[in-house]
């Protein structure tokens, strides 16, 4: 093997690294086409600005939750009480912002104390040792709990509409989909080309190995909650701010579509792989799912059935690349 | 008389290391026939062929005469052979009789298991292997590891087994308890049970076995009639091989004293270790699996930080307490198990190679691509990594490969002292021999390294000076022209049961002390 043999560009080599790198994604992609174009063929008003671009607004926010969710998996770790999280840190904002407190405030303290929680959270897994599946079970019943008896599930309303931030449009456009678009991105280049992102993905991939390199695995897990919970504050604002009430409960399987659009986007439940893209396609894909059936005429209640077929078709693929390689 | 074991030409390999090479031999009824060989010789594999839990490539099976091929240890051990692993594969929560008779419990007619039977039937099997002390309704968990052994083998006689295995049975157990099981051993002998009896320790075999079959890198290399052969025999039998042009370590005069341990211990595993590393210096540690070699470069490294003693770098005392204080001290560990520590295996051969590195080559919290794509370009060079090219997963490399990625990954921190843990466990005859090249090659730059080997041509061949390890301590150390095979095997295998074994010859422990 010379040097020459080894660096000559092989164009054909070139696109199945990016296929390996990034098959997940491409296929997510691909089925939100077909699917678009499949239910479009069915019924063209799918496809009207309105529809495709409500799609985007009112699912936004799963999929900004599901980015912190990613790194969360990607560390080798779960969080199954974001959907909680979000429903006390969205009923925190909108009671205050009904009481009058600076609309600046009414968006900022939700998504600190979220990353408060949620550094505890990291503390209790990487320094107590508690497993993290343990630990966010306990937070989920605390969350769900204690809202449900502070509030009662009571409707917020009359929220002044300078804070409704999801709904202030630039070019059209709700903020919404410009947050999770510009989130994303920025997240996806942060994993990649970061030093933090890059001990995520290694810690996630084996933790033995990164420790014994050298990495400093506790504060790193801190981190990665603490950013989890700084996307899940972001999340419960735009989902406070989406509709004209919140209602002030847990919104139902939450963190189930969370997880689950994690993981079809790619992240694999045993950590080290998988990208915070794959996660907001899969977000998306789960939206055009859910609107197509509606379109279909088919009951909204299939979409969960989907998600799961879906889920296990993911970790099957998974399973069988892994052995494959 | 017909043998009852009879292996023919079996070869097994996994993936593209061939692991075991035409191996025949076969066991008589009523004959311990020890298995011998160095830690990689092919010994667990080949009992685990004959205990049904893998499958031969090639070859032949014979129990009494007809061909077997089992799908199961289960299997296996309803045409009764029994096996006794080195870790006991006991449930600490049941009782000694539930576990001496699981899966085959007796029923009552009613279909519900019979306890009486099931007590009385495990209280005989333990006397008639001279137990009356353990009582069969404790649990097991409970039991010393000398006892669960005993229960091991009681289980075995409960399944009728015609031929039992045992892997290493003394390794975890003190002089009495080892001898006391040597008894038991026998008395199973004289039943007509045929033994594979699998152990390092030469007085052990001497005392106990009838023939010995020594293999060596998979390959068979003899049976002997122990009446036969002499320690020094069976010592070259495992390790004869032209050591000296397999491992090229060049000449060359040490420099300063780097690292100096002294006094280091760590709980009761490590115990008082005390030596000198200079640099461009290769030492070599010698040593049985559980000889506490490992354990002395995980507590160096930091990975298990030192109860006590000390540990100076160029003279000065220094703390490492976890591998991140040892990477900031020039101090890099190649380890033992490249999956578990060494390899983060869904990623790429670039990722790998810059992890201890990620903080050093980034410029405000972001990796630089272009020093980390030359830095891994380099190492593929340098270090002659065959694969695509640095984008390639690390989990599609050959074992040698990866080894050369976990090597590359520290060299790349510019370490002063370089600790390699089994540098060629597992990686075939060419990758082995570019492994030793580079070490040699770092050395001649002036590293100190220090090399945990249980292959002792590899001990001999490349090391300056060889240390000896035995329970925890250093036993001996040898410099390189008076590292013979002889010697440094001989004070690696006399272990403590030889004084206490009539049969041993004497001498062994005296050239340990040396």
């Amino acid at each position: 093997m010379t040097a020459e043999t080894m660096t000559r560009p092989v164009p054909i080599r070139r696109w199945k690294s990016v296929f390996e790198a990034y098959g997940q994604e491409i296929v997510i992609l691909g089925v939100i086409v077909v699917l678009c174009i499949g239910v479009w063929l069915y019924n063209p008003r799918f496809l009207s600005g309105n529809n495709f671009l409500s799609i985007f607004h009112s699912n936004a926010y799963i999929a900004i939750a599901a980015i912190g969710m990613s790194l969360v998996i990607i560390s080798g770790n779960i969080d199954v009480s974001v959907g909680s999280l979000i429903g006390v840190l969205g009923t925190i904002a909108g009671t205050m912002a009904v009481n009058g407190y600076p609309i600046i405030l009414c968006w900022l303290v939700p998504i600190l104390i979220g990353m408060v929680i949620n550094a505890g959270v990291g503390v209790l897994v990487a320094y107590v040792r508690i497993p993290s599946i343990v630990v966010t079970l306990g937070m989920l019943s605390i969350l769900k709990g204690g809202l449900i008896s502070v509030t009662g599930g009571a409707w917020i309303s009359g929220m002044p509409p300078e804070f409704m931030i999801a709904q202030f449009r630039l070019f059209g456009i709700p903020s919404s989909v410009y947050f999770m678009v510009v989130l994303t991105v920025l997240a996806a280049l942060w994993m990649k080309y970061s030093v933090f992102g890059r001990t995520v993905y290694a810690i996630g991939g084996n933790p033995e190995a990164a420790r014994v390199s050298g990495i400093r695995i506790q504060p790193s897990i801190v981190g990665v909650f603490t950013i989890h919970g700084l996307f899940a504050g972001i999340a419960a604002v735009l989902f406070a701010t989406q509709l004209q009430v919140i209602q002030s409960t847990v919104p139902p399987n939450l963190e189930l579509t969370v997880i689950t659009a994690s993981v079809v986007g790619g992240v694999s439940i045993l950590g080290g792989t998988g990208t915070v893209i794959g996660s907001t396609l899969a977000a998306i894909l789960f939206a055009a799912i859910g609107s197509s059936l509606v379109f279909l005429n088919v009951s909204a209640y299939w979409l969960r059935a989907v998600q799961g077929l879906m889920i296990l078709a993911t970790v099957l693929a998974d399973m069988a690349r892994r052995r494959r390689i | 008389m017909t043998n009852l074991l009879e292996v023919s030409g079996v070869s097994k390999s996994f993936g593209p290391v061939k692991v075991l090479k035409e191996i025949s031999f076969d066991v008589r009824p009523g004959e311990v026939h020890a298995l011998l060989g160095e830690n990689g010789a092919g010994k667990s594999t080949l009992i685990k062929i004959v205990a049904g839990v893998i499958h031969a490539d090639e070859g032949e099976v014979r129990l009494e005469g007809k061909p077997v091929r089992f799908s199961s240890p289960r299997e296996a051990a309803a045409h009764g052979i029994a096996t006794v692993y080195q870790e006991l594969l006991l449930f600490p929560d049941l009782t000694v009789a539930e576990n001496i008779y699981l899966g085959h419990a007796p029923k009552t007619k009613w279909g519900t298991l019979d306890w009486n039977a099931m007590r009385a039937g495990a209280r005989a099997l333990l006397d008639s292997l001279d137990s009356p002390d353990l009582d069969v309704d404790t649990a097991v968990g409970k039991l010393s590891v000398a006892n669960r052994q005993r229960v091991e083998i009681a289980k075995a006689l409960s399944q009728n087994a015609k031929l039992v295995i045992m892997d290493e049975p003394t390794a975890a157990l003190a002089d009495a308890d080892a001898r006391k099981l040597m008894e038991v051993v026998k008395r199973l002998r004289d039943r007509g049970v045929g033994i594979i009896y699998v152990s390092h320790r030469l007085p052990e075999i001497f005392a106990l076995a009838d023939r010995v079959t020594v293999l060596r890198d998979g390959t068979y290399v003899g049976t002997k009639p122990i009446g036969e052969v002499t320690e020094g025999d069976l010592v070259s039998m495992m390790v004869g091989r032209a050591i000296d042009h397999l491992f090229p370590k060049t000449d060359t005069a040490p420099g300063a004293t780097v690292l100096e341990v002294k006094n280091l211990c760590y709980r009761n595993v490590v115990r008082d270790i005390s030596f000198t590393l200079r640099a461009g210096e290769i030492v070599g540690i010698a040593g049985l699996v559980g000889s506490g070699r490992t354990e002395t470069a995980l507590t160096i490294f930091g990975i298990t930080p030192a109860t006590s003693g000390e540990i100076l770098i160029d003279g000065k005392p220094v703390t490492i307490s976890s591998p991140d204080d040892a990477r900031r001290l020039k101090i890099a560990y190649v380890p033992e198990d490249r999956g578990l520590q060494g390899l983060i295996r869904p990623q790429t051969v670039r990722e790998n190679v810059s992890l201890a590195i990620l903080d050093r080559i980034a410029k405000a919290f972001v990796v630089d691509r272009s020093r980390e794509g030359s830095l891994a370009k380099d190492s593929i060079q340098r270090f002659g990594i065959r694969t695509r090219g640095p984008e390639q997963r690390v989990k599609q490399l050959s074992g040698g490969n990866q080894q050369k990625v976990v090597l590359a990954k520290w060299v790349a921190t510019e370490p002063r002292v370089l600790i390699m843990d089994e540098p060629t466990r597992g990686i075939d005859v060419g990758a082995k021999a570019e492994i030793h090249a580079l070490m040699s090659r770092l050395a001649g730059q002036g590293l100190a390294v220090l090399m945990i080997s249980s292959e002792l041509p590899e001990v001999l061949g490349m090391s300056d000076r060889v240390l000896v390890m035995r329970g925890g301590r250093i036993v001996g150390q040898f410099e390189r022209k008076d590292a013979t095979p002889d010697a440094v095997g001989a004070a690696m295998t006399a272990a403590k049961v030889g004084a206490s074994l009539e049969s041993a010859p004497a001498g062994l422990t005296g050239v340990a002390a040396s």
